[in-house]
């Protein structure tokens, strides 16, 4: 007997642009003690399926068609009351965020204590005994001190085993997690998922994982089902999926994963999303426009050096210089960019590497240091008309696809307005067409030009952003995370993109990221920074392969194990 | 949809696809309001067309029509509708040309009062720091009086320093400064959190790379990324505008009594209230009411319209 069944589950939002399905015709089984991964790309309905399962099913959504039995009992047809007892008692759930799970307002004992008195009948003392023994079973430290404290006074990935037991605490049968460790870092994310797999076994509590991350699902199901636009493409042992897959979807997802102990060429069979552009035309820039007017300085040494960088944040505001506390971002950091090199920066959100790349184009002016760029010190400039010089040869891609393009503006003006400003084209028409032509090279189409931002994918946009960035011609390009906002297929096709024109155009570029095995396929030489500092630099495979520094291995050691992945079709680079 | 049905359809046809207009149909109160709003914009636009006399033309006026009830009254006149007031005056005329200015002087002093507070907002939200606490400890000190105190204050001063004869001229100008003055501090407050939002987004950013002047980036990129929550307010300030504009009136500060709006029209009504002439001031009243009401309810929808949160 299977202890959760979900059958033919259809799901269907009505609109007034007409219905979409969101979830069609899937079925699901789960075992006691099994955990069960549901991948998928956003938009694959993937969470959907959680929601109806428990009974949260957000309007207008509804179930029009299929059924869900726990323990051969239907449990869809039930009323709203009949699957509030059933929520939390029988199914548990954990969700993405552990800040807005817990209630700020209590303490973890007030909740836990009222969950479990609520679902198992428990009296008062037995009922916090029980909560202690809860919080020590997830690994929290000192549980009897710790459990009078508000969700605030725990870290993320504490307030994330608080949720954990929160979900445990009523001695569910079936754990409904979805996208568990997304808001976590890497280093929290193994140890949570070391905790609901070992949880799992002991409890003989069946688990279904929804996540859009191979890593996680390599580490911890024992089976995996790939969702694809609502649809289940395909069902297997987690072995058997990322191994040897049978369906195209999945083969391609797994080719776009970037490895970590791999360098691709490029990211094959990532056309089955999206469909990718041909790759971009060979560019002559003898005779291209995008070869035009690059009075650039010649440079006998490295395009960018910095010199001992050092920026300063105040956190304390005060009038008196004395009380005023201050936070160094960034501290100390050097480093050299050759012409036509990639250079990766990596490190952990607040370690100062978007910092760094904000302080190299000049949005913010440095405490203390030198920024040289093609022989000048950006950071003695005075005038702003001097400084455009510089800021033609120097763009920036940013991070979140949906906020670095003005939604009020057509992609033609948006991609047009640094030509004009520094411009770069003589008439209307020229401007118009060099905006056609970058689109194509981008891999969107001139008709993308007369439409708004709201009417693109984020992989898309990027592309915008992309053609934003070339229209300068610059000569300088930094990607300040410019996937990590991206579905993985889609950061594939970007990889590639920025891959091709870093070639064709002989593009120097910084790539910030915070995603080692990203970093490893785009750059030629990488640093690694920790709150503000750097602490190694050095030849991509070099840093890979042989790393100095006790952070960099730490680092490394704590990447997803990816080997069970299948290799098919892909095309290794040589060092 | 394709590109190319895209491209053949012109921004108005877009609009009447797009969601704003969708959530409209589907909502009766917007739509009573917009009719009645509308309805009463285009009465006051055309008086000179459809008001059945001209109240203002003294040698049309009988004395002998003075203070005649309404229609369905006994001694109610087929001629005068709604009656007349003491100088036997059409009471419908006298509303539909006194709804004429309290509508201007609502129009002008909203935009008045727009144009400021987003020019300060933006200022404010975008240069931040010394700026920033100077313009908002401004406002702040506006806001601790009431704005109708300060539309007086700034009325009083003018009529102190406006020769008399020239102040019936302009008092109309001063008016819609007063209650224009009065009301920038609601836009300010709004543009300036909006600003503060959108100057940290990337598009921003992106703009300041390619080295886009500041003013070039509040125009550009700020301004029309902050104006959905301005027109809301600028909806629901209408409405203040204008009772503020009758407030006045009705005390005896606002325009003069020979382009009655509709506050002086109550004033000069109330006079007879207690003599049974009830319909003198009623109607006016009732006239600014129904406005006031309509634009507000038009404004409650603009607001969830225009909040994604709440769609």
């Amino acid at each position: 007997m299977d202890l959760l069944n979900i059958n033919n589950l259809r799901i269907e939002f009505p609109s007034r642009h007409g219905t979409v399905v969101a979830v069609d015709d899937v079925t699901l089984k789960v075992q006691p003690g099994e955990v069960l991964g549901v991948v998928g790309e956003s938009g694959a309905g993937k969470s959907t399926i959680g929601n109806a399962v428990i009974g949260l099913l957000e309007p207008p959504g509804e179930m029009t068609g299929g059924h869900v039995f726990l323990k051969s009992k239907q449990i869809d047809t039930l009323g709203a009351e009949a699957k509030r007892k059933i929520r939390g008692r029988r199914i548990g759930m954990i969700f993405q965020d552990p800040l807005t799970s817990l209630d700020p307002l209590q303490t973890i004992e007030q909740q836990l204590v009222e969950t479990i008195e609520l679902h198992l009948k428990l009296g008062e003392k037995k009922s916090q005994e029980r909560a202690v023994d809860l919080l020590r079973q997830v690994g929290i430290p000192d549980p009897e001190t710790r459990i009078k404290n508000y969700p605030h006074q725990f870290s993320g990935g504490m307030r994330q085993r608080v949720v954990i037991a929160l979900a445990l605490c009523a001695e569910p049968e079936v754990i409904i997690a979805d996208e568990p460790t997304t808001a976590l870092d890497v280093s929290i994310q193994a140890q949570i998922l070391d905790l609901m797999r070992r949880l799992c076994r002991e409890k003989q509590v069946g688990m279904i994982i929804i996540t859009h991350d191979m890593g996680v699902i390599a580490d911890i199901t024992d089976r995996v089902a790939v969702m694809y636009h609502g649809k289940l493409v395909e069902e297997g042992t987690t072995a058997k999926i990322l191994g040897n897959p049978d369906h195209p979807y999945t083969q391609s997802l797994i080719s776009a994963v970037p490895r970590p102990d791999i360098r691709l060429k490029r990211f094959p069979m990532v056309n089955y999303i999206e469909a990718e552009s041909v790759r971009p035309r060979h560019i002559d820039l003898a005779t291209h426009w995008l070869g035009k007017s690059r009075d650039f300085e010649d440079v006998s040494g490295p395009l960018l050096s910095l010199k001992n960088l050092v920026m300063t944040f105040v956190t304390r505001h005060s009038i008196i210089k004395s009380r005023r506390k201050t936070f160094n971002a960034v501290d100390d950091v050097s480093f050299d960019i050759a012409e036509g090199e990639v250079f990766g920066l990596v490190g952990e959100s607040g370690s100062g590497k978007s910092t760094v790349a904000r302080m190299v184009c000049s949005l913010y002016k440095p405490a203390a240091g030198e920024v040289n760029f093609a022989g000048t010190d950006l950071t003695k400039i005075a005038s702003e008309s001097e400084r455009d010089h510089f800021r033609r040869q120097m763009q920036m891609i940013f991070q979140d696809p949906f906020s670095s393009l003005n939604g009020r503006m057509k992609v033609m003006d948006i991609i047009a307005e640094p030509i004009r400003f520094h411009k770069l084209a003589r008439t209307n028409r020229e401007v118009e067409q060099i905006v056609t032509d970058l689109l194509d090279h981008v891999g969107l189409g001139a008709k993308a030009a007369v439409r708004f931002p709201h009417e693109f994918s984020g992989g898309q946009r990027q592309r915008i952003s992309i053609a934003r960035a070339l229209a300068t011609r610059p000569r300088f390009l930094i990607c300040d995370e410019p996937t990590s906002a991206l579905d993985v297929s889609i950061q594939a096709q970007i990889l590639n993109l920025l891959k091709d024109l870093q070639e064709q155009l002989g593009l120097t570029m910084l790539f910030i990221s915070h995603d080692l095995p990203v970093i490893r396929q785009m750059c030629d030489r990488v640093g690694v920074m920790k709150q503000g500092k750097l602490v190694e630099v050095a030849a991509t495979e070099d840093l890979f392969e042989k790393p100095q520094a006790a952070y960099t291995r730490e680092l490394l050691d704590l990447m997803p194990r990816l080997d069970k992945l299948s290799h098919e079709g892909l095309e290794v680079e040589k060092a | 949809m394709s590109t190319t049905d895209y491209l053949e359809k012109s921004r108005l046809r877009r609009f009447f696809e797009g969601d704003v207009w969708y959530s409209f149909t589907r909502n009766p109160v917007a739509i009573v309001a917009a009719v009645v709003t509308v309805g009463m914009i285009l009465a006051a636009l055309l008086a000179p067309l459809v008001a059945p006399h001209d109240p203002f033309d003294l040698a049309k006026l009988d004395i002998m029509d003075a203070s005649l009830p309404p229609v369905w009254e006994a001694e109610g006149d087929a001629r005068f509708l709604l009656g007349t007031d003491d100088q036997g005056r059409d009471i419908l005329s006298t509303i539909l040309y006194g709804a004429r200015i309290s509508l201007v002087v609502g129009f002008a002093s909203v935009l008045f009062a727009m144009v400021v507070g987003i020019i300060l907002g933006l200022i404010s939200g975008y240069v931040g720091g010394r700026t920033d606490a100077f313009i908002m400890r401004i406002a702040d000190i506006q806001l601790s009086f009431p704005a109708i105190l300060i539309a007086l204050l700034i009325d009083g001063v003018a009529r102190g320093l406006i020769p008399k004869e020239l102040h019936a001229n302009i008092s109309i100008y001063v008016l819609i400064f007063a209650i224009g003055v009065s009301g920038w501090v609601q836009y300010a407050r709004t543009v300036r959190g909006s600003t503060l939002v959108e100057k940290n987004k990337e598009y921003v950013q992106a703009a300041r790379v390619i080295g886009i002047r500041p003013l070039t980036i509040l125009r550009r990129h700020v301004l029309p990324n902050v104006m959905g929550p301005v027109m809301v307010i600028a909806t629901i300030h209408l409405a203040i505008a204008i009772i503020t504009e009758a407030t006045l009136s009705f005390l005896g500060v606002g325009v003069p009594p020979t382009t009655p709006s509709l506050g002086t029209l109550i004033r000069i009504g109330n006079e007879y209230l207690f003599s049974g002439d009830w319909w003198i001031t009623i109607f006016p009243g009732a006239t600014l009411v129904i406005l006031v009401l309509a634009v507000n309810l038009l404004g409650d929808w603009m607001r969830d319209a225009l909040n994604p949160k709440l769609r």
